[in-house]
């Protein structure tokens, strides 16, 4: 059981940073980011060229990913979202664009990378053994990291002037464009740090299960879910729902091994009927 | 646009497709365009659906399930219960529109993208009972289903045995544009009904829409029970086309299309989607010569489309009709 536990906090922990970009550039500019599992992909594949191909240190590769991803997530809100939520009568042409530009990171990954599954060198060898837990020390690693990085995430959020910013922007998009915020230089900060939050995990996680370029969709999805689980565009909520998900993912594959492959079916059917008590999601404010 | 134009365009568009393409289909003998036209129109026909839930202001990306569901219905009445194909494009949809009434109680109450993200996860829920369920085959699906049979009142057969056909696909053509057609003819009237006009109330302000007196939580089911059986019904019309439905005949990106139909024609306009549908799938087919860069162009087309015309296609051609008329 304790290792059922252990996985589930070291899956919870990437869940968590996934689902913070996510709900970060939803909580600014209230856009549903489809693209936000093949930002993860390319993340990937920037640290898989950076560390597996050039052999340059992994932080190095980490680095890459991040700078890589911020640069696109900014280029991609200034040119698109942004004339699109300038030009379109309703809302939710947003979610097209978002869809389109999935695709099209789709098509740049697959042509560029290929389709195969790329993995990299072990970042650490060995195994802690405690009896009772085993686990590789590189998922020590990269688990103990991601928390780090939610963390200095949290504390950026809670203690600078940008993160101070981008929370008034979240609050109420006019008042604080009253106080005299900067509202599209923040929206554009926002966005490029959600995608590179996406990359970082997607080059963080490289180092454990490598990377192969069908599988954003799926990361998309999974990170929809944990937003929803703890609330849309709430920062507790996406950590929140990032380790219930981890966990029962961990819980769900060992108990409900011996029922073949249900566990997600489960899981999908718990929420929905969670959702329907509670709409909004642990901690979200009523109508996202 | 005014809406006698739009009913104009519809009329000869129907034309065009029962007349016109089958006579353009025998002069030219590429019989491989009426199948690309078949599920073309089905797929208008489930893209209809997600439309109306546009329509009362909810963003619907779970409609693929309901086409999968429909499209198993189908599939098992035909080959477990041995029921008429025919009788079973009205059951398959509403048996949708029963799921989707017992779901859609709670879950409408959900707004904006919550409503989006359960419907996107709805999907999932659909394709992994289908792998979960005996009757549904598991992954294996059902395969090697019957054609259609003779439909008949007394003597006189109104639609032959389609396995007595020597070519099935011109049948199963005038049937998909046939119920593509009444499908769309069917929500035009029901969007310019009095149901229409509290539809447009839901879409702009639910609590005001209450306060007068509407029903809300009633007809927004109505609406998403509609919605779900036009998707049961491509499903199970699709079913019976591929003779065959496996867990992965519709994904969640079927899904995400539907929506971008819908979005790419204009959520303005009953006929949006239809438009969105036939732009969308026949740009994705035609650029099939491109190889490797498909997707990439395609999605490029879609970015700049966007960029240009938000509001859809038919934005424009309702633009330009302003424009004379000024």
């Amino acid at each position: 059981m304790e290792q059922v536990l252990v996985n589930g906090l070291y899956l919870g922990a990437q869940y968590a940073l996934i689902a913070l970009g996510l709900t970060l550039i939803f909580a600014l500019m209230n856009v549903l980011n489809f693209a936000h599992g093949q930002m993860y992909v390319l993340g990937g594949f920037v640290t898989y060229t950076v560390y597996g191909q050039w052999h340059l240190p992994f932080v190095v590769a980490l680095i890459a990913s991040s700078v890589t991803l911020a640069i696109v997530g900014a280029l991609i809100e200034k040119f698109l979202f942004r004339t699109v939520i300038r030009r379109s009568k309703r809302e939710e042409s947003t979610m097209l664009l978002a869809a389109a530009i999935a695709f099209l990171l789709d098509a740049i990954i697959l042509l560029v990378f290929g389709e195969k599954g790329h993995g990299v060198p072990k970042i650490l060898n060995g195994v802690l053994n405690t009896g009772s837990i085993i686990i590789p020390f590189d998922r020590i690693l990269v688990g103990g990291l991601a928390l780090v990085f939610i963390a200095v995430f949290m504390a950026f959020m809670q203690f600078s002037k940008t993160g101070r910013a981008m929370r008034a922007l979240a609050q109420d998009r006019v008042a604080a464009q009253l106080m005299g915020v900067n509202v599209d230089r923040y929206s554009m900060i926002g966005f490029a740090l959600g995608a590179l939050l996406a990359g970082l995990v997607g080059g963080l996680l490289v180092a454990i299960t490598g990377v192969s370029s069908g599988i954003g969709g799926a990361i998309s999805t999974k990170a929809f879910m944990m937003v929803m689980i703890g609330g849309a565009g709430v920062v507790g909520g996406a950590i929140v729902g990032g380790f219930i998900l981890g966990m029962f993912e961990a819980v769900g594959l060992s108990v409900l091994h011996a029922y073949g492959d249900i566990t997600y079916l489960v899981i999908f059917a718990t929420l929905m009927v969670f959702l329907a008590i509670r709409p909004n999601g642990l901690m979200g404010k009523p109508w996202g | 646009m005014r809406s006698s134009l739009q009913l104009t365009g519809f009329v000869v568009f129907g034309l065009v497709m029962l007349i016109v393409v089958p006579i353009v289909v025998a002069a030219t003998g590429r019989n491989d365009l009426y199948y690309t036209l078949t599920l073309i129109s089905l797929l208008a026909v489930a893209s209809a659906g997600v439309w109306i839930t546009f329509a009362i202001g909810r963003i619907n990306i779970g409609q693929a399930a309901y086409a999968l569901i429909g499209g198993y219905v189908s599939a098992v009445l035909v080959s477990v219960y041995s029921v008429s194909f025919w009788w079973t494009i009205p059951l398959a949809g509403l048996f949708c529109a029963a799921v989707a009434v017992i779901i859609g109680l709670p879950i409408l109450r959900l707004r904006g993208v919550y409503f989006a993200m359960v419907t996107l996860v709805s999907t999932e829920v659909a394709r992994l009972t289908a792998l979960a369920l005996p009757i549904t085959n598991g992954a294996k699906g059902m395969s090697n289903l019957p054609l259609p049979g003779p439909v008949a009142v007394g003597p006189l057969i109104i639609i032959p045995d389609f396995a007595s056909l020597a070519n099935a696909s011109p049948a199963f053509y005038l049937l998909s544009v046939s119920i593509m057609l009444i499908a769309y003819a069917g929500v035009w009237r029901l969007v310019h009904s009095r149901v229409g006009k509290l539809f447009v109330a839901l879409q702009q302000n639910e609590e005001l829409a209450a306060s007068t007196g509407i029903n809300i939580a009633a007809l927004r089911v109505i609406a998403y029970a509609i919605s779900s059986f036009l998707g049961g019904v491509a499903g199970a019309v699709f079913s019976a086309v591929s003779q065959s439905v496996y867990p992965s005949s519709f994904t969640t990106q079927d899904s995400i299309n539907f929506m971008l139909n819908c979005f790419l024609g204009g959520l303005g306009y009953v006929f949006g989607p239809l438009m969105g549908t036939f732009v969308l799938r026949f740009g994705w087919d035609l650029l099939f010569e491109t190889a490797q860069f498909q997707l990439l162009i395609y999605s490029g087309i879609l970015i700049v489309l966007m960029l240009v015309l938000p509001n859809g296609l038919l934005s424009l051609v309702a633009m330009r009709f302003r424009r004379r008329t000024r």
